[in-house]
């Protein structure tokens, strides 16, 4: 069966529901669709991005306040007083509001490293909480009450069936959007954010934005879920909006799959029903009230990081059988290309470079510089300061000191993101591939910044044009580099000659003016390093521009126009390739004996 | 009479997710034997040893070090028998003292029960005195060199009798190199066997008896050090440029 | 507010401060160490709290018996790799402290009658129950996960939180317990009354702290615990478990956790889940101080402390809120002053 039709018979369980099931049951899948939207925000900031949250109850609970105070207040003024006339205007009211809330503290604390985020949101979670209980207008700890029920087009919404068509309705709207948002290139920076940011900035992604993006969806959807709860309520007060909700929401996501979107749903249908059931049990064992049930969430949720860290949605898929999606790329019209500039044209040029860790000088007044249609070489021993130099270059460490100009203009202190803008364009020593993801989409990463379309698009699939042109040319620079038979296979897979292959592939679909390779050589066979070197010159007899890290003399003697030493972080010596091999420094720093 | 065997690898397979780094290496260390190991970057030197030391799992193989069973691999129970790595990136406790970085590397001797660590930090600083003089400073102010010697100062302090060390030229000063090579073959003759991992193929291969060449994750090629720096593969690869000296 | 008043507030904040600072401190020494973020800290004070007041009510505490049932569950699992490894010999001292510890302590609590005891010897029984409870904790919910990322390491924290305030429950009721106070005694210093508990309480803590500090700067597992904290990799080539760090930094945040517990009950009611509350802003005192300096999250925590205290005057009923809000300007102030674009682990 095809996922498609997996998908078909599941919306079709889905509308006979309220013909077939009794209204106990309805409440409760109502229950479960609306904690699911929550999950599903949570899917993406937490499974996919590697972000997390605690507090999303409390963005909840601003979307269902935010409604509650416009329907219910009489008197506001009158800026915001026409809000409260229908509840479909005050939906994007409190998903704005609570969009506001989330950019505030996404833009304090996205920056940080991991873990200040989930600790932020359990500081505000409980603050938020407090305030909710504490504010008079909002009705302190008993709440708000007589919240308008939703009519559409004559059609109300009082009663539990109606309102599972609408809350299924959005649900499923969010999870197809989800969906198209992950399969395009604003998500394939997204899937970067998880191990793979310092790569995705080089290839020109911002990912300080793209984990704000998530966020503020992960909020929306908790803000949809959230107002849609306080008009089937018809009342809120603090409770569900709480810590520990906020702590079940990421159970939720995490239990079911957390890097899945159907993971949402399994998640939150099986915590909301063990919590019923639960509920219904314990005390009756342990002979006393109270909400037991947390004993047995927190046991779960051990259990299942511990034997299944990616949840148990991967878990049911292993039980179905297995496909491979060869979705192969159509013809159509190439990509723009860059005007490149003409052979000979200075594309870098390093001045005096310096870089200190500490108290250890790394590089000391280093000068290069590379033309259009040249390949220069970087040797010099391992601990020589080579990589160093590539970071400071790229814009992954900043020099400490001295000038590095690209096509003209001056580049150090630059992010490494503006530097790709401008046409530079690297691979990593230690490879830097997204294991999971086939060698096509990581190959399109690197094609990021010639496309244009937004997350908008993405969620709507409106960018299918644009999408098509960007893996069409990823797949013709993986074939340029020998790997058509692998586009899709996962890049983990692939032999570590092949992964740093895929790696040049990625930085030639970002269409530079100058490729940055470090050490392209290493672990290769002889036949593959030949291989490399023959698409080397082909490149730069295209006109590109070549700089070029490595450790292996053999390979850089045959390719390269230009050759500077490098040994403990300075210049020893620079020129033709034969006029290095004879220098007696460059002799002594590589052939040195201890005698 | 053959020194006894401290160290042999059989057939060891050592991968990364799907990917395989190490295929069926084997290789033996005796007492008082410096071996190298030398090769091109990313050919699986520095996991090799990682392996060995227990940092890494292994998929398939034996690890035999001194007579250890084959299902001990904990990187503890390696270091309890007498196995040190200084690795190639040092790794120093940079906001500690050298005293104690030095006092930390007889941690299981101390643990062991043994209480000789203040005669054996007194030879260390004999071996370098420079480690004397900057026994207060933090690890992290030291120079380059001064880390290198801290490094294999304080794989002494467990009295080691297999010293495994990856790249210990990285990034130094000739001069330092040799003082470096020179304290090597002086523990050799106490009967400590060295497995040494080197970029430098022309100053590993004058010291050790004993060589390995390891390409793309296998053996290559293994002989004495005498026939390795004869052979015209290691020459013309690993020894001169390009064959052209 | 008159002079007066800011004295009392002010003695009170700092009895609260130097609570949350020894929490702070045991949380950033398990962060360094273990790379945990240990939010079930504020159970061990619960914990600590509830069983002292379980002996002096004559009841039998329910940490016993999660005391006997994690050490079951222990010596199960390590059984089970033992028989599977072939290392039966090394099984000795786990078998000691998971089966026959516990035994020992049930027969102590069981039989000893320790309702009749003084008050220094519960207060120690107390401890001897709670306090292996913390290497129990590590082993079965975090060693399996040593290689995990902080995120990872974060959610089965809390986890390890609702599982542990839901057997708080469980174990004492929804009722609140106060002991008696260590000392009767008050003193009048210049118009202030302090009372001999504040006494205790500040010194308890400075005590521990110098204790602390002796451990890490002079004895052998102090500097192992932080060569670990500083360099995994590192610590692992000397022969330094990190599996006995963590341990050891678990022994370390559970002993303070319980102790911190134990000094306040008698200055506040202690509910089966105040100690979260308690360890949050313990936390929030570790923020300040980044997870890693050690004086800088006392110093912290001593303002959080203070900054309650005087809150609870001028505005009580948002007395939480402003605390929490605290951390909004110590998030601002790092975030402007960390440019890096890091790498997940």
């Amino acid at each position: 069966m095809s996922a498609r039709s997996w998908i078909a018979g599941f919306v079709i369980l889905l509308a006979l529901g309220p013909v077939l099931l009794p209204e106990f049951h309805i409440t409760l899948l109502n229950y479960i669709g609306l904690y699911a939207l929550v999950a599903l925000g949570l899917v993406l900031l937490t499974g996919v991005g590697g972000l997390t949250s605690f507090g999303q109850a409390a963005f909840v609970g601003i979307g269902a306040y935010t409604t509650a105070y416009l329907t219910t207040t009489d008197g506001l003024p009158d800026m915001v007083a026409w809000l409260g006339v229908s509840p479909w205007l005050t939906l994007p009211a409190s998903v704005l509001m609570t969009m506001a809330v989330a950019a505030l503290l996404g833009l304090l604390t996205l920056r940080l490293s991991g873990h200040y985020l989930p600790l932020g949101t359990i500081a505000w979670g409980i603050s938020l909480y407090y305030l909710f209980g504490n504010v008079s207008f909002l009705g302190g700890h008993t709440g708000v009450s007589g919240i308008p029920a939703l009519s559409l087009l004559g059609v109300d919404f009082k009663s539990g069936r109606n309102f599972y068509y609408l809350i299924w309705a959005v649900v499923l709207a969010a999870l197809w959007a989800t969906q198209n948002l992950l399969d395009s290139r604003e998500g394939r920076a997204i899937r970067a954010l998880k191990g793979g940011a310092v790569m995705a900035e080089a290839m020109g992604v911002d990912t300080a934005r793209s984990k704000l993006v998530i966020f503020l969806i992960a909020a929306a959807f908790a803000a949809v879920s959230g107002w849609l709860y306080a008009h089937m309520q018809r009342f809120v007060n603090p409770t569900p909006f709480g810590l520990h909700i906020g702590i079940e929401y990421l159970f939720m996501a995490v239990i079911g799959g957390a890097g899945q979107v159907w993971g949402a749903l399994v998640g939150a249908g099986l915590i909301t029903i063990l919590k019923q059931w639960l509920q219904d049990t314990l005390p009756g064992v342990f002979g006393a009230s109270g909400n037991f049930e947390i004993i047995v969430f927190g046991l779960l949720m051990i259990f299942v990081l511990h034997r299944a860290r990616d949840g148990l949605w991967p878990v049911i898929v292993k039980l179905l059988p297995a496909r491979t999606v060869r979705r192969e790329v159509g013809a159509t019209d190439p990509l723009p290309l860059r005007t490149k500039p003409a052979p000979g044209t200075l594309l870098l040029d390093v001045k005096d470079a310096v870089k200190t860790f500490g108290g250890l000088t790394a590089n000391n007044r280093m000068s290069l510089s590379v033309k259009a249609g040249e390949i220069l070489a970087l040797i010099g021993p391992n601990g020589a300061g080579k990589s160093t130099l590539f970071n400071l270059i790229t814009g992954v460490d900043p020099p400490t000191s001295g000038e590095v100009s690209f096509l003209g203009g001056r580049i150090d202190g630059m992010a490494a993101r503006d530097i790709a803008r401008l046409g530079m364009s690297r691979t990593f020593q230690h490879v830097r591939l997204l294991s999971a993801m086939s060698v096509l989409e990581n190959v399109a990463i690197g094609a990021h910044l010639r496309g244009r379309r937004g997350v908008g698009a993405a969620a709507l699939h409106l960018e299918r044009a644009e999408e098509r042109r960007l893996l069409a040319e990823s797949a013709r620079q993986i074939e340029r580099v020998g790997l058509a038979e692998q586009k899709f296979e996962p890049a983990g897979s692939l032999a570590l000659g092949q992964q740093r292959t895929v790696e040049i592939a990625r930085a030639l679909a970002a269409d530079p003016a100058l490729l940055l390779l470090d050490e392209p050589a290493a672990g290769l066979r002889y036949l593959e390093k030949q291989a490399l070197a023959d698409l080397l010159r082909r490149l730069r007899d295209e006109g590109m521009g070549i700089l070029l890290v490595e450790h292996d003399m053999d390979f850089v003697m045959g390719l390269a126009d230009h050759v500077v030493v490098m040994e403990f972080g300075e210049k020893i010596a620079e020129g033709l390739p034969e006029e290095v091999q004879g220098n007696p420094d460059v002799i002594e720093a590589y052939l040195g004996g201890v005698d | 009479m053959e020194q006894p065997m401290i160290l042999e690898v059989a057939d060891l397979r050592v991968g990364y997710g799907k990917v395989e780094a190490l295929h069926h290496v084997s290789l033996k260390v005796r007492a008082g034997e410096i071996v190298t190991v030398i090769g091109p970057n990313g050919a699986g030197k520095t996991t090799l040893l990682s392996a060995i030391m227990g940092l890494l799992p292994r998929r398939s193989g034996s690890v035999t070090f001194l007579g250890s069973a084959p299902g001990e691999i904990e990187v503890e129970r390696m270091v309890a028998m007498g196995m040190t790595l200084v690795p190639e990136k040092r790794e120093l406790f940079g906001e500690m003292s050298v005293e104690d970085n030095l006092l930390l590397g007889a941690f299981m001797r101390r643990r062991l029960g043994h209480r000789d660590d203040a005669a054996t930090m007194a030879e260390v600083y004999g071996i370098f005195p420079r480690l004397k003089e900057r026994r207060e400073q933090l690890a992290g102010t030291l120079s380059g060199g001064e880390r290198q010697m801290l490094a294999v100062g304080r794989a002494l302090m467990a009295k080691p009798k297999l010293l495994m060390l990856d790249e210990p030229s990285l990034g130094l000063a000739p001069l330092i190199v040799r003082e470096i090579f020179h304290v090597l073959g002086r523990l050799r003759k106490t009967g400590v066997a060295i497995l040494l991992v080197e970029q430098n193929a022309r100053a590993a291969l004058q010291v050790a008896d004993y060589g390995y060449v390891l390409e793309t994750g296998e053996i290559a090629l293994a002989g004495s050090s005498a026939e390795l720096r004869d052979n015209p593969r290691v020459v013309e690869s690993y020894l001169g440029f390009g064959g052209k000296h | 507010m008159d002079l007066q008043i800011a004295l009392l507030l002010g003695q009170d904040g700092i009895v609260n401060g130097a609570i949350y600072a020894l929490l702070a401190l045991a949380l950033v020494l398990v962060f360094a160490v273990t790379r945990v973020i240990f939010i079930p800290q504020g159970e061990f004070v619960a914990f600590g709290a509830l069983t002292l007041a379980s002996f002096q009510a004559g009841k039998v505490p329910g940490t016993l018996w999660l005391l006997v049932g994690m050490g079951v569950a222990i010596a199960a699992i390590e059984i089970g790799i033992a028989l599977r490894n072939g290392t039966l010999r090394r099984l000795t001292s786990a078998l000691g402290w998971n089966l026959a510890y516990p035994a020992v302590a049930a027969a102590v609590v069981l039989l000893g009658q320790p309702g009749s005891w003084s008050l220094a010897l519960q207060v120690v029984l107390a401890l001897a129950l709670v306090v292996p409870l913390g290497p129990m904790v590590y082993r079965l919910a975090y060693q399996p996960l040593q290689s995990a990322s902080v995120l990872v390491l974060l959610i089965v924290s809390v986890a390890v939180h609702l599982t542990l305030v839901g057997l708080g429950l469980l174990f004492f009721g929804a009722e609140g317990s106060r002991t008696p106070a260590f000392s009767d005694a008050s003193f009048d210093w210049g118009g202030v009354m302090v009372t001999g508990q504040t006494l205790w309480v500040v010194g308890a803590s400075a005590a521990l702290i110098v204790v602390l500090y002796l451990f890490f700067e002079r004895s052998l597992w102090g500097k192992a615990l932080r060569a670990t904290a500083i360099n995994r990799t590192g610590a692992r080539l000397m022969g330094i478990s990190t599996t006995q760090a963590g341990k050891l930094s678990f022994v370390l945040a559970a002993a303070i956790g319980a102790l911190s517990g134990i000094l306040i009950a008698p200055i506040t009611t202690v509910y089966y889940d105040t100690g979260f509350i308690i360890g949050l802003k313990g936390f929030v005192g570790a923020i300040v101080g980044g997870m890693a300096s050690y004086p800088i999250a006392a110093a912290g925590a001593i303002l959080v402390g203070l900054l309650e205290s005087f809150s609870s005057f001028w505005a009580s009923a948002f007395k939480e809120v402003i605390v929490f809000t605290l951390i909004i300007p110590v998030l601002i102030w790092r975030s402007l002053t960390t440019r890096h674009v890091e790498e997940e682990e």
